[in-house]
């Protein structure tokens, strides 16, 4: 039973973080109906952007926040140089362009900070909290913390404030949105800021527990996928349960199964949902228009 | 010769489909006959289009049946219902703009060029053979459709006129028993529209079921010999064009009550 | 007779094959050659699926790998000629690829490129954790083909540079015939059809889900064979060749090249095998330059490198 319990804890830990990666790729999908393959390099910068400068003496918070507002800027210069260029490409192009992003951006932090595995200090300290026969990780309470509050604020964001429709009206009809005065480029360079500081933050929050690397992104790419997938493409609350559902999966995997097939799961995940719930647990049908 | 001589190709029986809620086409019913031009006109966001895209399979229909040759294909996938018999073109063109007119043209022999992969991997006679006949086959329909000088283009690079028109030889390659055209003179010329006006009629001779979405009322009036109107997704109206066009509750549907105008443009 | 741009390919492709050894500095670059051609071999079938079909693949490195562990294991396990592993690999990869594509085919876009990448790594994940089989990341030796020793036989002496360069050149002359071939045949013209638009494909009888299958089945045989011919000359592999940077590579190559061309994806995989080859400190700015490489390609030259020029030159003609 505490088994279970400590499966269960670290599985919604993860989680937390694939929840994150996940509302990420809403953000951005639902201002433009791109699926920024780069979501997860947004991960790794921040973490390694924390380290960096916290290694290089800047307090922890401060090294944090610099990670988060350098990489949100990263969003949106990779918005302007990349996306944007490519406008009405089709689709498979923009899945090279935004792979290509992701890779050129692993190979650049290869060459700015190593191919070491960093940590940097967990918050609130290491000492585990006993629950119920099983241990969490102060660290782990921050991760979960974190998104939630992301999501309650993007849900606020996205239903209490006219920016925030402004962007859901971008999505589904940009030309209608510039009509009625929509600054729909403005939207764009949001979508992407704000999905990479979100990113960026996942990484702030989970290094101290999942350790980072230049490498780790592609990973909490394919697994924040699932979990957007899963939850139903463009759904901020089916990212948020997605999320969560894929760490508890692949924890559970790890612990009854195997753990060296952990990151299976996701892409178990993925086939199961294409076969039999394609739009997801939370999507709405979509008909192609003829 | 009256409507009912001759056996029923495609018989549409109650077809509906909703939207989010919204009945987007609901209970139409109507039967189409060999060598009969039938066209459904209604005003803009009628559901014509929609009706067209549920009968070729393209969308699902909420209710209802759809009968080809006496066979239910309600909901069929488009590809099988090729396989019996049934071509269309469409109103936004489907056109496949990276290769040649001519390629284009050829696709709509699929069905009777298509054979076993491993013979076209290593290009063995048989499949040159299938390949070869497909396009003269097509050349054939280009010269048919006016196209014949344009066959090496690539498609991508025609006129929108000619483009309907090799929607319309690409729709014909598969050598159809009914043949659905969705608006095939809209932003065609005066000439190009009369060129496709003689060209429908002349398919249609050949014994091929045609039902016909349309703007043009001149046309629609000349070439039908069934109407069937539509508005907000129901049939309000169907008859021979004279019945058709003197019906009030067209008229009004159309163009609120001014009687001439349904023979203009449309 | 009539030059037949599939003549043309071919005749280019054959030509370069053979007199390009002329003006080698040394043996080196022999193998430097054969590289570029098992590279062709894959990138051609990424033109099939990509080029003709329109559909994405980040995962065709676990079909490679499946083809090169196949001759690392079936000569010592089934006892298995390795000619007759090539042959193994490709049915098994062929099999894998009817089995996942299945489902997959079905979705557009983005669901295919994440489900092939998750392929890919779940191939490469179990190649390095079923040590008893594949003895994980170090890698495994690969039994000797031994055409070579029966080319000897019959007194044509190779050295071993030789000898893969010359047989990996055939090998791509080959493969890259048999996708010409396809490319105007009725299949290939269904391909395409269905790569411009899937309801127009669909409504002139084309069987859009089995074409893709086809299409994914032809290309990871093709890059199943590119990984058998890789093992079989270096005698030795590692799970590598199936990791996702694997995949990454050939839609690389064939992008920057041309994805719709053979030839063209041909060049696409000279230059990026050349490349680090030419540049030794190449190997640290590789994944830069491999993902810059794909965003400035499809946003200035989308057609690829190849297309392109030929383009600009016939313009400048007429």
């Amino acid at each position: 039973m505490s088994e279970l319990l400590q499966f269960l804890f670290s599985g919604v830990t993860v989680g937390a973080v694939y929840a994150l990666v996940a509302l990420g790729f809403t953000i951005i999908y639902n201002a433009s109906d791109v699926v920024n393959f780069a979501q997860g390099e947004f991960v790794m910068l921040g973490g390694m952007i924390t380290w960096f400068a916290h290694a290089a003496g800047l307090p922890l918070p401060l090294a944090a926040l610099s990670a988060i507002v350098v990489t949100a800027a990263l969003g949106v210069a990779m918005n302007k140089l990349m996306i944007e260029p490519a406008r009405g490409a089709p689709v498979v192009s923009l899945i090279i362009i935004t792979i290509g992003a992701s890779i050129f951006i692993q190979g650049a932090a290869q060459l700015v900070f190593d191919k070491q595995i960093h940590s940097f200090p967990a918050f609130s300290g290491d000492a585990p909290i006993r629950v119920g026969g099983a241990t969490i990780l102060p660290q782990s309470l921050w991760v979960i913390g974190g998104a939630l509050v992301v999501f309650a604020g993007l849900w606020v964001f996205f239903t209490r404030t006219l920016l925030g429709r402004a962007v859901l009206a971008t999505s589904n009809n940009r030309l209608a949105a510039q009509l009625v005065g929509i600054n729909t480029n403005f939207v764009m360079a949001l979508s992407f800021a704000v999905s990479a500081g979100i990113g960026a933050l996942a990484g702030v929050l989970a290094t101290p527990i999942t350790l980072v690397a230049y490498n780790v992104g592609i990973g909490f790419a394919l697994k924040g996928f699932a979990g957007a997938m899963l939850g139903g493409m463009g759904n901020p609350k089916g990212a948020l349960v997605g999320g969560f559902a894929i760490g508890l999966i692949e924890a559970l995997t790890a612990g009854y199964l195997s753990s060296q097939y952990k990151d299976a799961a996701a892409f178990v995940v993925i086939l199961a949902v294409l076969f039999f719930m394609p739009q997801g647990l939370f999507g709405r049908k979509s008909a192609d228009r003829v | 010769m009256t409507r009912t001589d001759k056996e029923t190709l495609l018989a549409v029986e109650g077809l509906g489909i909703a939207f989010g809620g919204l009945k987007a086409v609901n209970d139409v019913s109507f039967e189409v006959k060999p060598g009969e031009v039938v066209s459904i006109i209604g005003p803009n966001g009628a559901g014509k289009t929609t009706l067209f895209n549920m009968i070729s399979g393209v969308y699902r229909p909420g209710s209802g049946r759809v009968r080809l040759g006496g066979e239910d294909v309600t909901g069929m996938a488009p590809h099988l219902l090729a396989r019996r018999g049934m071509s269309r073109t469409f109103q936004n063109l489907q056109i496949f703009q990276s290769i040649t007119v001519l390629e284009n043209a050829v696709t709509g022999y699929h069905l009777s060029e298509r054979g076993p992969i491993l013979a076209d991997l290593l290009s063995l006679p048989s499949s040159r053979r299938r390949a070869r006949a497909a396009e003269t086959g097509a050349r054939d329909l280009l010269a048919r459709v006016g196209l014949e000088r344009a066959a090496e283009r690539e498609a991508g690079n025609l006129s929108y006129g000619s483009l309907k028109r090799l929607e319309i030889a690409r729709a014909l390659a598969l050598d159809p028993k009914v043949l659905l055209l969705d608006e095939p003179a809209a932003g065609c010329n005066a000439v190009e529209t009369e060129e496709i006006d003689h060209l429908i009629a002349e398919v249609a001779a050949s014994g091929v079921a045609i039902l016909l979405v349309e703007h043009d009322m001149k046309m629609v009036m000349r070439i039908s010999n069934h109407i069937v109107v539509l508005d907000h997704g129901e049939r309000i109206a169907e008859g021979d064009p004279a019945m058709v066009s003197r019906d009030p509750a067209v008229i009004a549907a159309y163009l609120g009550a001014d009687a001439e105008g349904i023979h203009a443009d449309g | 007779m009539r030059i037949t741009p599939k003549l043309a390919t071919l005749l280019v492709l054959a030509a370069l094959v053979a007199i390009t050894p002329f003006f080698f500095p040394s043996g080196y670059y022999y193998r430097v050659g054969a590289l570029i051609f098992v590279n062709g071999i894959a990138v051609t079938g990424i033109v099939i699926l990509t080029g003709y079909a329109g559909q994405i693949s980040l995962g065709h490195a676990g079909f490679a790998g499946i083809g090169g562990y196949a001759c690392a294991l079936a000569p010592v396990h089934l006892g298995l000629h390795p000619a007759l592993a090539v042959v193994l690999g490709a049915a098994v990869s062929a099999l894998l690829a009817y089995l996942v594509g299945r489902p997959i085919l079905r979705l557009k876009g983005y669901y295919l490129g994440v489900a092939t990448l998750g392929f890919g790594i779940l191939v490469s994940m179990v190649l390095n954790n079923e040590r008893d089989l594949t003895r994980g990341p170090d890698g495994i030796d690969v039994p000797e083909l031994g055409l070579r020793a029966l080319l000897k036989d019959q007194g044509l002496n190779l050295t071993n540079g030789e000898f893969w360069y010359f047989f990996c050149g055939i090998c791509l002359i080959l493969g890259a015939w048999i996708a010409l071939n396809l490319h105007d045949s009725p299949a290939g013209r269904a391909l395409r059809a269905l790569h411009g638009s899937e309801v127009a494909a669909r409504t002139v009888g084309i069987d859009v889900a089995r074409m893709k299958l086809s299409a994914f089945v032809i290309s990871a045989v093709y890059a199943s064979v590119s990984g058998s011919l890789l093992a079989l000359q270096n005698k030795f592999i590692t799970p590598d060749v199936a990791g996702f940077m694997h995949s990454i590579e050939m839609v690389t190559m064939a992008v920057l090249g041309g994805v719709g061309s053979v030839l063209g994806a041909i060049l696409g995989a000279g230059i990026l095998t050349l490349l680090p080859q030419v540049l030794t400190v190449f190997a640290e700015y590789e994944q830069m330059v491999l993902g810059l490489v794909m965003v400035l390609v499809m946003i200035f030259l989308r057609e690829g490198l190849l297309p392109s020029i030929l383009r600009r030159l016939r313009g400048r003609g007429e």
